[in-house]
């Protein structure tokens, strides 16, 4: 591992995810960044840690980055001291660690020095502007009452420009969250978002859950996204106890995932349509859907996947005669939705709405670090399972599939490059698992051991970053869904768009809410 | 357009008959006298309201729009507003960044209004309970009526809690 430039004493990490950790002072963390931004490196995660519990004399707390560089996962680790709480702030380098330093200091206290934006992000009045959750003497039973504050908005001003408050309940099954529209006409001139209406303290919860059963907590940071997060949080906790989960389980789970991208893109390919007025499409999408949810059901117990990887290998197996069913399955979903890609591309009214509108190019998805799905049709290539393949994408050769127009066509048309691809992988998952045994023993987790798990999610990349504390518990946990580096971006996407193409631009990124504001 | 067309012909009816009301689903004794409901009748608008939830619930409330739940041939229908809504159907450990927002939108549906409380966490606060960031269960935020157990359940145990709702409402 390293970030070249810079002369770093890297610990390599064991496991899955091909990562190091390194100790850094103020100056090596913002020349760690600098460093990273110009090699074509981007901000994976960036979160807080209060490391006074660690012993009598302690005082200090530490932010964390994560990088993806050439040779994987860079962690960079600096200590902040409890009497100046306060780190060198990086939104300058990569803009999505604006909102990610403003969690850290909601929870942590811990500024960043210098950034524009310091206004509270998780905060909207549930407690109070001087305490923070994730300090270790924060105490939870002596809160004030919930008090929801004013958010100081950005305020477009000139003649006939006039502003629309959506949220944060929208007008459909939908995840909470608040736009704040400033628009001429029916052009957009500006979208905020507001988020964080579902902030749920996952990370405290962790806390309260042993290094062997989080991952039912990482399992729910983000529904759609399941497999992807309980497989993260086992790789990290596989890491920290040194264990190897068995061949069948590791081929399982990537089966898994590719059940759960396959299910999300079924979905989100039927919404389109329907936002473009298609509501045959939805329809088809939706039943096909119910047909792939029905089988996950049946063969793991779960419609949705939910808790079926846990650390250590995998709570369900398939066997050969559900191996035919999972196979047969591909088959017939993949005809019908060759048959409906056809529909699509011979649609002139969908097309119309599709193409050109929601743009974000190639140049300001780099710049912005617009990340997994929505990036890759945009002109960033990156897709762990490709380019970090771990068992067993490695035997499998993931074709990556990639756009430069950025444009709702282009989100729809990956979707369904993926699915297709996706479908491929699960013929040869089913048949190449291997048999033997699900799961291994886990030891006893030592603590202040450290691992991290980085999955490529149907949306981007998500990681799990966990750290042992006594008697197996965890002390520390933290789970970073793509989201964050896409919801901004999304502002810029809407930018010289119309009001009413915002749900279909909105439903191409289909961004979680959860995920960010867990 | 043909192809539109043979694809819908190919596809066919695949709506399946719905499940019957569960009784054992009702969480109080139904506060709403018959002569009131027999205002509203069977057809029912709801609202939902995501609170706090993991969007897993979502996944499985949008699962049940597809055609093989048949939702509008029982005449059940999902709203954009709550002044429109008989019933609010509210997944989640109340977030407290949402308690406020559930509290304007229970206040903003005309009575008589019931509230369908919809997965682990919607019932009990499930894995999240009660923190400096989740009041929990709905309960505990707005009076609720009917409450689905499931992480999330799956489209026919929510159908069969708007049902157990429903079927209070049923005239004579």
């Amino acid at each position: 591992m390293r970030i070249p430039g810079l002369n770093l004493a890297w610990k390599p990490l064991a496991g899955e995810a091909p990562a190091a950790r390194a100790d850094v002072g103020e100056w090596q963390w913002t020349q760690a960044a600098r460093l990273v931004r110009e090699g074509g490196g981007r901000l994976v995660a960036l979160w807080g840690e209060d490391r006074r519990d660690l012993a009598d004399d302690a005082d200090e707390f530490a932010v964390h980055a994560a990088y993806a560089v050439k040779e994987g996962l860079a962690l960079v680790d600096l200590l902040v001291p409890a009497a100046a709480p306060a780190f060198p702030d990086l939104s300058g380098l990569f803009p999505a660690a604006g909102r990610l330093q403003r969690a850290v200091f909601d929870l942590l206290g811990l500024a960043a020095a210098g950034a524009a934006d310091a206004r509270p992000w998780l905060r909207h009045g549930a407690w109070p502007a001087d305490a923070f959750p994730l300090r270790r003497d924060f105490d939870a039973s002596r809160l004030p009452p919930n008090a929801f504050a004013d958010y100081p908005f950005v305020r477009v001003e000139g003649e006939g420009v006039h502003e629309i408050p959506v949220g944060p309940i929208h007008a459909g099954i939908i995840e909470p969250g608040h736009f704040r529209f400033s628009i001429v006409g029916e052009k957009v001139l500006r979208l905020e978002e507001r988020l964080g209406y579902v902030h749920k303290g996952i990370d405290k919860l962790f806390e309260s859950h042993d290094v062997a059963s989080g991952h039912r907590v990482a399992g729910r940071v983000s529904g759609d996204s399941t497999v992807a997060f309980a497989w993260a949080y086992a790789q990290a906790a596989e890491s920290l106890l040194g264990v190897v989960p068995p061949p069948r389980a590791r081929w399982t789970r990537a089966l898994l995932l590719e059940r759960e991208r396959v299910a999300n893109h079924l979905g989100d390919l039927g919404a389109l349509g329907n936002d473009a007025a298609v509501a045959f499409a939805l329809a088809q999408f939706m039943r096909l859907k119910e047909d792939w949810l029905r089988l996950s059901g049946e063969v793991f117990g779960h419609r949705l996947l939910m808790d079926v990887i846990v650390p250590g290998g995998v709570a369900r197996g398939f066997d050969a005669v559900q191996a035919a069913r999972l196979a047969a399955q591909c088959d017939a979903v993949e005809a019908e939705v060759r048959e409906l890609r056809t529909i699509f591309d011979e649609h002139a009214g969908l097309q119309d709405r599709f193409l050109t509108t929601g743009r974000v190019t190639p140049d300001l998805a780099r710049r912005l670090g617009l990340a997994g799905l929505a990036g890759r049709a945009s002109g960033q290539a990156f897709d762990l399972r490709a380019d970090f393949p771990c068992t067993p994408y490695d035997a499998l050769a993931v074709r990556k599939s990639g756009y430069a127009a950025g444009d709702v066509a282009a989100r729809a048309n990956l979707r369904f490059d993926e699915l297709l691809e996706s479908l491929r992988l699960l013929r040869s998952l089913a048949a190449g698992t291997p048999p033997g045994e699900l799961r291994v023993e886990l030891p006893p987790a030592r603590a202040g051991a450290f691992g991290v798990g980085w999955v490529e999610g149907w949306r981007g990349e998500c990681l799990v970053a966990v750290e042992a504390g006594e008697g197996g518990r965890i002390r520390r946990a933290h789970a970073h869904d793509p989201s964050w580096q896409n919801w901004p971006v999304l502002e810029h996407a809407v930018i010289g768009n119309i009001v009413p193409d915002f749900p279909l631009i909105n439903k191409s990124f289909n961004l979680s809410y959860s995920g960010g504001d867990c | 357009m043909l192809r539109i067309l043979r694809q819908i012909v190919r596809t066919g009816l695949v709506s399946e008959p719905a499940p019957a009301p569960d009784e054992a689903l009702r969480a109080q004794a139904p506060a709403i006298q018959d002569e009131i409901l027999r205002l509203l009748g069977r057809a029912l608008a709801i609202r939902q309201v995501d609170a706090g939830s993991c969007n897993g619930c979502e996944l499985e409330i949008h699962a049940l729009n597809n055609p093989y739940y048949n939702l509008e041939g029982l005449g059940i229908r999902f709203v954009a507003s709550p002044r429109h809504a008989d019933l609010l159907l509210v997944t989640g450990p109340v977030a407290k960044n949402m308690e406020q927002a559930l509290r304007i939108a229970y206040e903003a549906t005309p009575d008589p209004k019931l509230v369908v409380a919809v997965g682990d966490c919607g019932c009990t606060g499930g894995i999240f309970g009660e923190s400096y960031a989740s009041c929990g269960r709905v309960a505990n935020v707005i009076p609720v009526d009917v409450a689905v157990p499931g992480c999330p359940p799956p489209p026919l145990e929510i159908l069969k809690g708007i049902l157990t709702a429903v079927a209070a409402r049923a005239p004579g």
